[in-house]
C-alpha cells in the first residue's frame, strides 16, 4: 500500500506540474497543446545543463528558463500574432521534437551520459514520519513542489488581484479590456508562467524519474496534462486530484505488468490513454471552461 | 555543411533516385494532407491523422494477411484499400461522436487516439497478426496479389492520391455537402441558424478525414513496406498538418505542398546517410513552415484567419 502511494506520487509529479502550467494558461483563455513540446524542451535543457554543470538544481533552473523561452515563442505567435493556438501548439511540438532530437544526437552521439539526479528531499527521522514522511519528505523535491504549487496556483487564481485579472481575461477578454486590463500582456504573462512550470515538469522526467534524456521522452504526458485540466474542471484542486488519479492508474499499470498476469505489454501502453478518453467521455461532459478559451483577442475585430 | 546540402539536394530532386524517393515520400503526405485540410475546413481539429493512418494500415493488414489471403488481385487490392479507409474512418468517427455527444474536444481525443492506435499495432504484431515464423514483431508479408501495382519504386497509390485531391476540391467547392461543411467551419452559429447541424457535420467530417488518412496507411503497407511493423509511420500524420497549412487548406495546393515536404523527407534521409546530419531536423523545418504559413495567411485575409472559427460557437 505504501509502495503504491509512493509510486502514485512519483508518477503524478510531472503530470501535476505540467497540468498546473496548462491550467494557468487556459484560465487566461488560451489552449496550449505545445505543452508537450515545452515539457520535452525542459527535459532536454535540464539534462544538458545538469550534465555540464554537475548540478541537478542548475538543471531544474535551466528547464524553467527553457520552458519560459518556448512559452515566449508561443505567446509571440498565439497572443501577439493571433495565429490560431492549435496551429502554434502543433508547430511548437514539431520544433521541440526536432530540435531536442537533433541536439541530443549532436551533443552525445546517441549515447548520453548519466545526469546527476535529485533524490529524496530528506532522509532520516523526517522521512519516517507517518504519512507526512511518505507524502513529502521521502519523495523527490518535484513532489513537494507540486503540492506547494497547486496550493499557490489555487490561491493566486482565487484570491489575488493578478489572479482575478487573469480569470477575467479568460472569461471575457472584451470585458476585461473595457475595464482597462491589458489583455495581451496578461495572456503572455500567463503563458510564460505556465510554460516555465511545464519546463520544470520535463526536468522531473530527466532528472528524477530517470537520469537520462531520450528522444521524445515525454511520450504524450503533456497531452495527458491537457486532459487533466479538463478532468480537473479548470481548478487547482481538481487538477491536483486528477493528477493523482492518473499517477495511480500508471502505478497500478506498472504493478500489474510486473506481476506478469499474461496480458501483453501493448495493452499497458494503451491503458493511460484509454483511461483518459473514458474519463473525458464519462465524467466531464460539459464542464465549465473559461468562456473565451481558445479565442484570439483583437480589439479592432470585436 | 556543403556536403550536407549536396546530399539533401541529390537525395531529393537532384537525381532520378532522388525523385523516386521524393515521390514515394510524397504519396502518404498528399493523402494525409488532404485528410487534415478537409478536417480543418470543417472546423474540426484533427490532430489524429497519424493514428488514423496506423488504424488503416492495421485493418489493411488484417484483410491482406488473414481474411482474403487467397483472393485475386482484382478483388484484393480494392479490399485492402477499403479496409484501410474503414479503419481510419472508425478512429475519426469515434473522435467525432465523442465531440458531438459528450462535448469532448477532438483536439484532445484525436491526440490520445494516436497513442491508442500505435499500441494496437504493437499488440497486433506481437499477437494475432505476427508472422508465421514468430521471429520478429511484424506481420506476414502481403501476398503479391495484395500489393499495389508500381512503376519503378513509385506505387499506383500516388495516382489515386492525385485524383483524390481533385475530387476533394470538387466535394468542398462544388457540392451542397461541401458548402455545409465550409459553413460550419467558418461560422457554426450561423450554420445552425441555417438549419445545418454542426454536430452531424463534425462526425461526418472527422470520419471522412479519418478515411483518407486510413487509406494512406493502406497505401503504405500495400505499396511501400509490404508488411506491418512498429514505427511504420514516423510522424507522417503530424507532417500532414504542415502540408495542409502550407497549402492553405486548398486541396489542389496540397499537391505541391506534399511534394515539397516529400522532397524534404527524402533529402533529409540522404543527408543523414551521407553527411550524418540527423533527419529529425526536418521537424524543425516543418514547425517553422507552419508558423510562417499561418502568419502569411493572417496578413492576406484578416477577416478569415486560419482557425479562430472552430470554437467560436462555444460561448
Amino acid at each position: 500500500m505504501e509502495a503504491l502511494l509512493e509510486a502514485t506520487l512519483r508518477l503524478a509529479a510531472p503530470l501535476l506540474l505540467a497540468a498546473l502550467g496548462e491550467l494557468v494558461i487556459e484560465r487566461a483563455g488560451l489552449i496550449d497543446i505545445g505543452i508537450e513540446g515545452t515539457m520535452l524542451t525542459g527535459a532536454f535543457a535540464g539534462f544538458v545543463v545538469a550534465v555540464a554543470s554537475g548540478s541537478a538544481l542548475a538543471g531544474v533552473a535551466a528547464a524553467a528558463v527553457a520552458g519560459t523561452t518556448v512559452g515566449a515563442l508561443f505567446a509571440a505567435f498565439a497572443v501577439y500574432g493571433r495565429v490560431d493556438q492549435i496551429v502554434v501548439g502543433t508547430a511548437v511540438n514539431l520544433l521541440a521534437l526536432g530540435a531536442t532530437g537533433a541536439g541530443s544526437r549532436a551533443l552525445y552521439g546517441g549515447a548520453p551520459p548519466a545526469a546527476p539526479t535529485l533524490g529524496a528531499l530528506a532522509s532520516g527521522p523526517l522521512a519516517e514520519l507517518p504519512w507526512l514522511g511518505a507524502l513529502l519528505f521521502a519523495q523527490t523535491p518535484f513532489v513537494c513542489a507540486g503540492w506547494l504549487l497547486a496550493l499557490a496556483v489555487g490561491v493566486a487564481l482565487a484570491r489575488t488581484r493578478p489572479g482575478l485579472r487573469l480569470r477575467a481575461v479568460g472569461d471575457s477578454a472584451r470585458a476585461a479590456d473595457a475595464e482597462g486590463v491589458p489583455v495581451p500582456r496578461v495572456r503572455a504573462a500567463a503563458v510564460l508562467i505556465g510554460s516555465s512550470l511545464a519546463g520544470v515538469a520535463g526536468a522531473a522526467l530527466s532528472l528524477a524519474q530517470s537520469d537520462s534524456f531520450t528522444e521524445g521522452m515525454t511520450a504524450g504526458r503533456g497531452f495527458i496534462a491537457l486532459a487533466i485540466v479538463i478532468f480537473g474542471r479548470w481548478s487547482a484542486l481538481g487538477v491536483l486530484l486528477a493528477s493523482l488519479f492518473f499517477g495511480c492508474a500508471t502505478a497500478l499499470q506498472f504493478r500489474l505488468q510486473a506481476r506478469g498476469v499474461g496480458i501483453p505489454y501493448p495493452v499497458f501502453l494503451m491503458f493511460p490513454y484509454l483511461v483518459t478518453l473514458a474519463v473525458l467521455a464519462l465524467a466531464t461532459g460539459r464542464a465549465r471552461a473559461p468562456a473565451d478559451l481558445g479565442r484570439a483577442y483583437a480589439r479592432e475585430a470585436s | 555543411m556543403n556536403e550536407a546540402l549536396l546530399a539533401l539536394l541529390s537525395g531529393s530532386l537532384g537525381s532520378v533516385a532522388g525523385w523516386t524517393a521524393t515521390l514515394r515520400e510524397s504519396a502518404p503526405l498528399l493523402v494525409t494532407g488532404l485528410a487534415v485540410a478537409l478536417a480543418f475546413r470543417g472546423g474540426t481539429w484533427n490532430i489524429g491523422a497519424e493514428g488514423q493512418l496506423l488504424a488503416g494500415a492495421l485493418c489493411a493488414t488484417v484483410v491482406a494477411t488473414r481474411l482474403l489471403v487467397e483472393a485475386p488481385a482484382l478483388l484484393l487490392v480494392p479490399a485492402v484499400a477499403l479496409a484501410g479507409a474503414f479503419g481510419g474512418a472508425l478512429f475519426g468517427a469515434l473522435a467525432g461522436v465523442l465531440r458531438a455527444a459528450r462535448g469532448v474536444s477532438e483536439v484532445i481525443s484525436t491526440i490520445l487516439l494516436n497513442f491508442v492506435a500505435s499500441s494496437l499495432v504493437a499488440l497486433a504484431i506481437h499477437g494475432p497478426l505476427q508472422e508465421a515464423a514468430r521471429a520478429y514483431p511484424k506481420s506476414d508479408p502481403f501476398p503479391s496479389a495484395a500489393l499495389l501495382p508500381s512503376f519503378g519504386r513509385v506505387h499506383a497509390g500516388l495516382l489515386v492520391a492525385l485524383l483524390l485531391a481533385v475530387l476533394l476540391h470538387a466535394l468542398l467547392f462544388r457540392t451542397p455537402f461541401g458548402f455545409r461543411l465550409r459553413a460550419v467551419g467558418l461560422a457554426p452559429t450561423a450554420a445552425r441558424f441555417a438549419g445545418i447541424s454542426p454536430e452531424r457535420i463534425a462526425v461526418t467530417t472527422l470520419a471522412l478525414s479519418g478515411a483518407l488518412a486510413g487509406l494512406a496507411g493502406a497505401f503504405e503497407v500495400a505499396g511501400v513496406t509490404g508488411q506491418l511493423y512498429e514505427g511504420l509511420s514516423a510522424g507522417t500524420g503530424y507532417t500532414a498538418i504542415a502540408v495542409a497549412l502550407l497549402a492553405r487548406l486548398q486541396p489542389l495546393w496540397v499537391i505541391p505542398s506534399a511534394l515539397f515536404f516529400g522532397a524534404l523527407e527524402a533529402g533529409a534521409a540522404a543527408m543523414q546517410r551521407e553527411a550524418g546530419v540527423p533527419a529529425v531536423v526536418t521537424q524543425v523545418v516543418q514547425g517553422v513552415v507552419i508558423l510562417l504559413a499561418a502568419l502569411v495567411s493572417i496578413r492576406r485575409r484578416p477577416g478569415a484567419r486560419l482557425g479562430a472559427r472552430a470554437r467560436s460557437e462555444a460561448g
